[in-house]
């Protein structure tokens, strides 16, 4: 059955960014009318039933998290929509803000509604400039027509939504950490509990939530908790976006149910790989998850079958590696990523990934020694669990993955003094011109 | 005896550089005016990231006036301010070029030869990565991940702009191009294009 997208459908249309577009071809502002009417709570139990897990990285059940949000308090409440979107290989909210932007705008709305907020402040990374234009100038249009601001649509509901730039920090990303940089001051995480929902923003209950995943909560408003939970695995319902870049024909952003196979998204959604090379690795879900080999290309892309596999989904994002890709070399890229990234408040991922990047550095210059590969292993294995949030893992997860798939490679550069991967490869692929 | 070889003591406080005199524009004053509205009355302190891009905009980079005219605004301290901006790496507290050309070097890039590009930039621009030209029009920058991997090699240019898929042997008519027509000469984000805008 072939699937149809309603996350991208008209990514591609002219215009389909405008409010216009949005109200005639996307039943636009429809769900917002309907959950008006809605209690809250009946609200949240539909997003409970629906089945929606959070697009963010956790695969977090979204209704779960909203009846975390305390409700007992004359403090105001905030949702907080994560669109920093800084996970190596993942680009999806990027098109989801540029070219539907009212859908993220409408699942906002909801969503403030349903846990009883007013407020709703869009955090996205400072290099999305170009996006963030566009969705403030949707944004205006869309209190214009009354579906933001004072006494929504008549009902009595009053709701804002507000961008807020970051300034180029990954860990911003990471939900305490983005409350942090919301309130003014450096993107480190926070020491949970007290979660979000209890003391998030300003020490107010708080949902923090993905782009993709308040995108979903209209359509979930309209169509059903059953429509939605039908789409996709069991537990894994609903529309997903995937990312897939790398060394594939058509690198980009497809919508596909959680059925569909790693196999089906990189050789038929992404067109195969680039002059018919073999694949060697896949990263399924961003930089900071376990590698994935060619004869677990038929697992189906969901939260659950991808972790059964060995790996987690994470942010979708497919980073397609063909035979040339040295796995020494890519440890090395995604760990420069990681010690540059690091916030610094804990010593074991802030003093660690350095190090990692230094002694793969120096393996993969062809400098190491035996003893350092066992470095490695133990440095990694001092960060993973030692941390106040995911980054620490995430960071030690490119070593331990190649350490543990690859060590072959790491061997061969430690005895050879050099990457063995055959020269003539090396020359035809642009990444090894200066190794 | 040396107490502190430099081997043991890698960082260092980095001092913003001297400029003179800061004041926000009667324009720029009535934006920040404007965008604190956002927030609840008692914390002005979140619109310190958009005060800074202000004064960042206006003065290009920000020196120690700038970031004490922003923490009058935001009623907080000059450290405070200080400790922002050594945290992100959007801000610069040292005069840059016209165009500050960042390079994503992250591994969906780097596949697709991003570190190629960015030797070639260093040659036709004869700046390694990280300096300014002596004429102050091009600054070199590695950044990680821009988050449109799917469009490697990907640079930003300055805070606002975009360019996509630059091949490492187009780098020099990239160049020349980015001199005479200016932001004009970037491809922008391809979705603005297919998508059928400007
Ligand atoms: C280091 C780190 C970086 C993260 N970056 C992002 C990000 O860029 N975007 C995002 O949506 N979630 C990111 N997350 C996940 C968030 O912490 C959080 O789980 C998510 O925003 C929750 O939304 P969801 O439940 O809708 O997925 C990151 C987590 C960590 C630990
Ligand atoms: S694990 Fe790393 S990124 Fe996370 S809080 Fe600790 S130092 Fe910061
Ligand atoms: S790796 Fe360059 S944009 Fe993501």
């Amino acid at each position: 059955m072939a699937y149809e997208p309603v996350l991208t459908k008209f990514v591609n249309e002219p215009n389909s960014y405008t409010l216009d577009f949005y109200l005639k071809h996307q039943r636009g502002y429809e769900g917002l009318r309907k959950a008006l009417t809605l209690q809250p709570n009946d609200l949240i139990e539909q997003v409970k039933a629906s089945g929606l897990r959070g697009r963010g990285g956790a695969g977090f059940p979204t209704g779960m998290k909203w009846q975390f949000v305390l409700k007992d308090t004359p403090k105001p409440k905030y949702i907080c929509c994560n669109a920093d979107e800084s996970e190596p290989g993942t680009f999806k909210d990027h098109v989801l803000m540029e070219r539907n932007p009212h859908l993220l705008i409408e699942g906002c709305a909801i969503s403030c509604y349903a846990i009883g907020a007013k407020v709703a402040y869009i955090y996205i990374r400072g290099e999305f400039f170009h996006v963030q234009e566009i969705l403030e100038a949707e944004i205006d249009k869309a209190y214009k027509a009354g579906y933001l601001g004072k006494n929504i649509l008549g009902s009595g509901f009053d709701c804002d939504v507000y961008v807020h730039r970051g300034a180029g920090a990954y860990e911003a990303g990471e939900e305490t950490a983005l409350i942090e940089s919301l309130e003014g001051k450096r993107a480190q995480p926070r020491i949970k509990p007290p979660f979000p929902a209890v003391a998030g923003l300003y020490q107010c209950p708080t949902a923090v939530n993905n782009v993709e995943t308040l995108c979903n909560v209209p359509l979930i408003v309209m169509n059903g908790a059953e429509w939605f939970s039908s789409i996709g695995p069991e537990k894994n319902g609903g529309p997903k976006l995937f990312c897939i870049s790398g060394h594939v024909k058509r690198p980009g952003v497809y919508e596909a149910s959680m059925h569909t196979t790693l196999r089906e998204l990189i050789y038929e959604q992404a067109g195969g790989m680039i002059d018919e090379r073999p694949l060697k690795a896949v990263i399924p879900g961003g930089s900071s998850v376990p590698i994935l080999l060619p004869e677990q290309l038929d697992t189906p892309a969901s939260f659950d079958h991808i972790q059964k596999a060995g790996s987690l989904l994470g942010s979708a994002g497919l980073i397609v590696m063909n035979d040339s890709v040295c796995m020494v070399w890519l440890a090395m890229n995604l760990l420069h990523f990681y010690r540059h990234e690091s916030c610094g408040k804990c010593t074991p991922c802030r003093e660690g990934s350095d190090w990692l990047f230094k002694l793969l550095r120096r393996v993969e210059a062809g400098e190491g020694q035996p003893k350092d590969l066992d470095l490695l292993f133990g440095v990694s294995n001092n960060i993973v669990g030692k941390t106040l949030c995911a980054f620490g893992d995430a960071a030690a997860t490119p070593v331990l993955t190649t350490m543990k798939l690859f060590r072959h490679e790491y061997e061969a550069h430690v005895r050879e003094g050099r990457c063995t991967l055959p020269a003539s490869w090396r020359a035809e692929h642009p990444i090894f011109a200066a190794h | 005896m040396d107490y502190a070889p430099a081997r043991f003591h890698a960082s260092a406080r980095k001092l913003a550089e001297q400029g003179g005199d800061f004041a926000y524009t009667p324009e720029n004053q009535a934006k920040f005016d404007a965008v604190v509205q956002r927030y609840p009355a008692d914390q002005r302190k979140s619109a310190i990231l958009y005060a800074l891009y202000l004064a960042q905009g206006q003065q290009g980079y920000l020196s120690p006036a700038a970031m004490s005219h922003v923490a009058h605004h935001i009623r907080c301290t000059a450290a405070e301010v200080e400790d922002v901006v050594s945290y992100y790496t959007m801000f610069f507290t040292k005069p840059v070029g016209k165009y500050v050309i960042n390079v994503c070097r992250t591994l969906s890039c780097a596949l697709l030869g991003a570190e190629r590009v960015t030797e070639q930039l260093s040659e036709v621009l004869g700046i390694a990565p990280g300096e300014t030209d002596p004429t102050g029009t091009f600054t070199l920058l590695e950044v990680e991940c821009l988050g449109a991997c799917d469009r490697g090699p990907v640079l930003m240019i300055n805070d606002t702009d975009w360019h996509e898929r630059l091949a490492p042997e187009n780098v020099r008519t990239f160049v020349d191009d980015l001199r005479t027509r200016g932001v004009g000469a970037l491809t922008g984000c391809h979705l603005h294009k297919e998508g059928g805008k400007t």
